[in-house]
């Protein structure tokens, strides 16, 4: 469903941050994406994510060519897709339970349709309790279970989790990568970006290895 | 992924807290910066539905002298204890009705003319002994210009005591007036609409540069451009329809106050004056009708502006 050819990118007139990266993205797979800090995995998500367009090279997505495509197709793409970004994104004005129900609120949907299974991800997140809380009071923890439920609100095709274990203590590290496994198991390709070497040996799956700007592939 | 369990799912939504705000606005809401912009909307509504409203009054007003006095124009005849006033005015009614171009000659009997006196020299005087002038009524054809210049020239050779009074150009006057008015008016709304048009702008890009944050993140969930075009959009015609509510409203109460006064003045002569230039201060329904439009109309302004500025903006980002 993601296919990368001799893909290159570089932020304005910086370096080439990632060079002719290769790979794909099966449905129904899990991988690790992972490198050291600063080696691109961010910005490989922005790519797929179509937030960034590629200096050079074929982006690939749900069959078609990104540089081809137009707005209401865009839109279309991003709603088969969810995402939990490193720095989370809440919108800090509104409450956890409208942070969560966005990606259903924007497709026009009325409130009561979707309020139920808005709630019953919150629990399951264990956010049931702090729904009516905005951001900027919630810890680290909980606005990462935030960013999660909202990636995971609209069953998407692809779950792409930027560093989603990074502000969380090991014990729930390890619930939230079930919470991704049992995803996946329902059929969405999930692909983690972490340097986190414990999480990994934790479940064995595919790496995409970012170093110097090129990717490899270490099944 | 979710726990199938109906029975619990029933508990939870009773669970709900009833406080829970569940559709707050996207657009994160400046209410500083709102409540400053819908004061300017406020003010620019209050000044351009005055001007409206002025517009109306005048163009009502020149109507009514163009209806009661365009055609006509009255000879005046005064008394000379030397003359006979009464056959001075059969002359003078025998050269009018000489004159192409008027269809009409009615000598005011005095008694009629005395009685228009009353509200100033009140009754039982004996109008008799007072040198009250005589006063011929024309009526002009209406598409006829007569030369009336050379019959007022005439009229004052045969008979040095009348004078030929020309309505005409004074209602021409007060129409120039009046036209100024209306104009000036409603170069003042335009100007009033291309400013609260600015303000929107600004005030959108404002918000948009504010929330630019928001804006990826919402086209990151899936949002479309017509969508959270919307979301800006309807603020800011709520904005705009609050603004100019209070503008409106404030004018209209301003309009109302003033026709008050008006009327509760008219009963001093001074007030007859005004009545006689303004109507009697009334801009009636037309007026309130013009005032409401206005108001509308800048509310609909602040929406497609608005509207308008947030695709232009989403383009660029895109
Ligand atoms: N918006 C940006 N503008 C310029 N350089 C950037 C920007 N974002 C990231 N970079 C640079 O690109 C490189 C890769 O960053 P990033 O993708 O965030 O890495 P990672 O997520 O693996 O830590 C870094 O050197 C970073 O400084
Ligand atoms: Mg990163």
């Amino acid at each position: 469903m993601v296919r990368f050819e001799n893909v290159g990118l570089r932020y304005g007139m910086g370096p080439e941050v990632l060079k002719d990266i290769n790979f794909s993205i099966a449905p129904r797979s899990f991988q690790y994406l992972t490198g050291p800090s600063g080696a691109g995995k961010t910005t490989l998500m922005r790519l797929v994510l179509m937030a960034l367009k590629p200096t050079r090279g074929l982006v690939n997505l749900f069959g078609q060519d990104v540089s081809r495509l137009d707005a209401d197709t865009l839109t279309a793409f991003r709603r088969r897709m969810g995402v939990v970004f490193q720095d989370f994104r809440l919108l800090d004005h509104l409450t956890v339970y409208e942070n969560v129900a966005l990606p259903l609120r924007v497709l026009g949907k009325e409130e009561t349709s979707y309020r139920a299974e808005v709630v019953e991800l919150l629990r399951w997140v264990g956010l049931g309790e702090r729904m009516h809380a905005v951001p900027p009071v919630l810890s680290g923890g909980e606005k990462q279970r935030a960013a999660i439920a909202r990636a995971l609100i609209g069953r998407p095709e692809l779950l792409l989790a930027d560093e989603p274990t990074g502000n969380v203590d090991p014990g729930l590290g390890r619930r939230l990568l079930r919470l991704f496994m049992e995803l996946q198991s329902l059929g969405t390709a999930v692909v983690i970006a972490t340097h986190d070497l414990t999480l990994m040996e934790l479940y064995d799956a595919p790496r995409l290895v970012l170093a110097d700007g090129h990717l490899h592939v270490d099944a | 992924m979710h726990e199938p369990d109906g029975h619990e799912h029933e508990h939870e939504e009773r669970a709900l807290p009833s406080n829970l705000r569940r559709d707050q606005p996207l657009v994160p809401v400046d209410s500083v910066a709102g409540r400053a912009l819908m004061a300017v909307i406020a003010i620019l509504t209050f000044l351009a539905a005055l001007s409206a409203g002025a517009a109306v009054l005048a163009a009502r007003a020149s109507e009514q002298w163009r209806g009661a006095v365009a055609n006509e124009m009255t000879i005046q005849i005064r008394p000379d204890s030397r003359r006979d006033t009464q056959s001075d005015v059969a002359r003078a009614v025998a050269m009018a009705q000489a004159v192409d171009g008027i269809e009409a000659v009615r000598a005011v009997p005095k008694a009629e003319s005395d009685k228009l006196l009353e509200p100033w020299l009140g009754t039982g005087l004996d109008l008799v002994e007072l040198p009250v002038p005589r006063l011929i009524v024309l009526k002009l054809k209406s598409n006829a210009s007569p030369d009336l210049a050379s019959f007022g020239a005439a009229l004052r050779r045969e008979l040095p005591t009348a004078i030929l009074d020309d309505h005409r150009l004074w209602v021409r006057r007060l129409s120039t007036m009046a036209s100024t008015i209306i104009l000036s008016g409603t170069v003042v709304v335009l100007l009033v609409l291309t400013a609260a048009a600015l303000a929107v702008a600004f005030a959108t890009r404002g918000a948009m540069a504010g929330s630019r944050d928001s804006v990826e993140v919402l086209h990151l969930v899936g949002a479309n451009d017509a969508f959270i075009a919307r979301e800006f959009q309807s603020r800011f015609v709520r904005l705009g329809l609050r603004g100019g509510a209070i503008g409106g409203l404030a004018a209209i109460v301003v309009i109302a106050l003033l026709g008050w006064l008006a009327s509760s003045l008219s009963a001093a002569p001074e007030a007859e004056q005004l009545q006689a230039l303004f109507g009697a201060f009334e801009i009636g329904w037309s007026g309130y009708a013009a005032v409401i439009l206005v108001a509308t109309v800048v509310a609909a302004i602040a929406g497609l502006v608005s509207r308008f500025t947030v695709r232009h903006y989403l383009r660029i980002l895109a």
